[in-house]
């Protein structure tokens, strides 16, 4: 199942993300992880938000650059260990992860890991193949991440 | 007449200090056989047809009027042959300007015409106070670029010593300069100004640690203040000097010990000052863009040629007692042609190459910087809206194809920033494309 990562170009200064998350907040988009990379007078802002096509839609017309990615949204154990199982899969069949970033689902439960690879069609297959669940983009909105509540 | 225990001695006294009268009833000879030389080109000659100019008909030095100015463009409309009055086989030697969008502007130089050539830069040189027996740094560099080898012949033909370090490799320089004992150099004056924090990084005092007494400064316009500034550094007598490849290079005008203006070598050129408006000519002593005719270059004579450089004469005679006029030091262009380390660059050239590159959006921004006496470019591109794919090593590539293009191009290796669409200033609309932000 593919999820869909909204990335955005921005320059490496103060007020870019703030303009981000601000138009995010009054259209109501909840983001659910968000990694950012950066060169020196430039980055990407790399997010998953419960809505993707609608924060598209507002961050576009704020005429800020984005761009809709297909990743791989996939549950991991949340354990020491977890995260190496899917790793040293990714590894063996020689796929290289591009990007990648985590957060929570239940905690010592399960956790996401969200990555974007070299080889997307492929490494769905091995991961079906492997008994490995990936969310798509509805099922990351409704997911429930991880919140204090629980304690 | 001295100066600072400097006797004025002449390279070519007769020349030099030849009344104006007579100078001039030279130029008048000398313009009617470069004219008639220069009908012999295809651009000349189809263009005096077309205005009716009868090449027989210069009684004064006013009917140079009468021939329309010659620009860059019509060099460049003619590459590369096109201007040229002699047979090819006749040529010795090529030289091309930097600067320019597409093909450069090549020159092309009979012996006779580098010859001449040579013997102004050596007047040059002479009037400086350069000697046989002094040790001549050239740190310019040597190629198409008319800075290096247009030295390096006057300044063989002085006697001096040559050594032809090229530009660049300050540590080196440095070294050359201790164990040959330079006494003159030729440099780009942003480069003697960070050349300076080198020899502090290295503990070299150039007062006292070299025996240089002169820097030639050019191939950049600078000011007074930058000039005075790397004669306190370097202990040394600093003069201005003035040229462009379309009239052969250095030695066009040279600043005597006065250091009050820059003769121009009047027996070679006619030197005109214009309103760049009106194109008519304006009085001694105000601003205007400076027009010279060659009048001994038989290979590619060029006529009334616009060099988009504003300067004034300035009025009266020099105590040196040449009779040859001054100019000012330029005060800058006509056009928006950029100096930056010495190279020649219009924005032009900058924004051609970036819109044949995929990902480069409709803006960019050029802009300068001085750092540590180190001058740097800065250009800021607009990133292609539908050309982001959300990836940073796509940015990163994109920023590293635009910045190995720029400098393939323009010799410099801008610092390339890569910029969202529409997050450049505009001003009333129109776009603002350089910022130059160097100070002295």
């Amino acid at each position: 199942m593919t999820a869909y990562q909204l990335s955005i170009f921005a320059e490496n200064k103060p007020g870019r993300l703030a303009k981000v998350t601000r138009i995010l907040g009054k259209e109501n988009i909840n983001i659910r992880a968000i990694s950012i990379s950066s060169s020196d007078a430039f980055g990407v802002i790399n997010m998953l938000v419960d809505d993707p096509e609608r924060a598209q839609k507002a961050l576009s017309k704020e005429g800020l650059t984005i761009n809709l990615k297909e990743v791989i949204a996939v549950v991991i154990e949340d354990k020491p260990g977890g995260l190496d199982k899917l790793i040293q899969l990714l590894y063996d069949e020689n796929i290289n992860v591009e990007n990648a970033y985590g957060f929570v689902l239940e905690s010592w439960k399960k956790a996401v890991f969200v990555v974007d690879v070299d080889q997307h069609e492929r490494t769905e297959e091995i991961l079906k193949k492997n008994g490995l669940e990936t969310l798509d983009a509805e099922a990351l909105s409704a997911a429930e991440p991880f919140h204090y509540m629980k304690y | 007449m001295s100066i600072g225990g400097f006797v004025t001695m002449y390279w070519e006294k007769e020349i030099e200090t030849m009344p104006r009268e007579k100078l001039e009833a030279l130029q008048l000879e000398r313009l009617r056989k470069s004219v008639k030389n220069a009908s012999a080109s295809y651009h000349y000659k189809n263009l005096f047809e077309k205005i009716g100019f009868d090449t027989e008909k210069i009684s004064s030095l006013e009917d140079i009027k009468k021939i329309p100015f010659t620009n860059k463009e019509d060099l460049r409309e003619n590459w590369p042959y096109g201007f040229l009055a002699v047979s090819k086989d006749e040529l010795v030697r090529m030289h091309s300007s930097s600067g320019t969008t597409g093909r450069a502007t090549i020159i092309f130089h009979t012996q006779h015409d580098i010859d001449e050539w040579t013997n102004i830069v050596a007047r040059s040189m002479y009037m400086t106070g350069m000697r046989r027996g002094d040790v001549f740094q050239n740190m310019m560099t040597y190629g198409l670029f008319t800075g290096g080898l247009g030295f390096h012949y006057g300044a063989e033909k002085v006697g001096a010593l040559i050594i032809p370090a090229g530009s660049g490799n300050s540590k080196r320089q440095i070294q050359l300069m201790q164990d040959f004992e330079t006494t003159a150099i030729h440099i780009i004056p942003s480069y003697a100004l960070h050349l300076s924090t080198i020899f502090e990084e290295l503990g070299v005092d150039p007062r006292k640690d070299t025996n240089l007494k002169i820097a030639f400064l050019g191939a950049e316009p600078h000011s007074e203040k930058t000039r005075q500034k790397i004669e306190d550094l370097y202990g040394v007598d600093a003069f201005n000097s003035y040229g462009l490849s379309e009239m052969n290079g250095p030695g066009v005008s040279f600043e005597c010990q006065y250091k009050n203006g820059m003769h121009i070598w009047e027996d070679n050129y006619i030197v005109e000052v214009i309103d760049p408006d009106t194109l008519e000519a304006v009085p001694d002593g105000e601003e205007g863009e400076l027009v010279l005719t060659t009048l001994l270059r038989e290979g590619m004579p060029i006529l009334r040629y616009r060099t988009k450089d504003l300067t004034r004469i300035i009025p009266g005679p020099c105590e040196c007692g040449r009779t040859h006029r001054r100019i000012e030091r330029i005060k800058g262009r006509t056009d928006d042609m950029l100096v930056l380390k010495g190279v020649n660059i219009f924005p032009i050239q900058i924004e051609k190459k970036l819109m044949d590159i995929e990902g480069v959006g409709t803006d960019y921004q050029i802009i300068l910087e001085r750092k540590d006496y180190n001058d740097h470019m800065i250009v800021k591109v607009e990133v292609h809206k539908e050309f982001f794919s959300g990836d940073l090593k796509q940015l990163e590539a994109l920023r590293r194809t635009i910045t190995e293009e720029l400098k393939s191009d323009i010799l410099i290796t801008p610092r390339v920033e890569l910029v969202e669409p529409k997050a450049l200033p505009k001003s009333e609309g129109k776009a603002v494309r350089v910022i130059d932000n160097r100070e002295d």
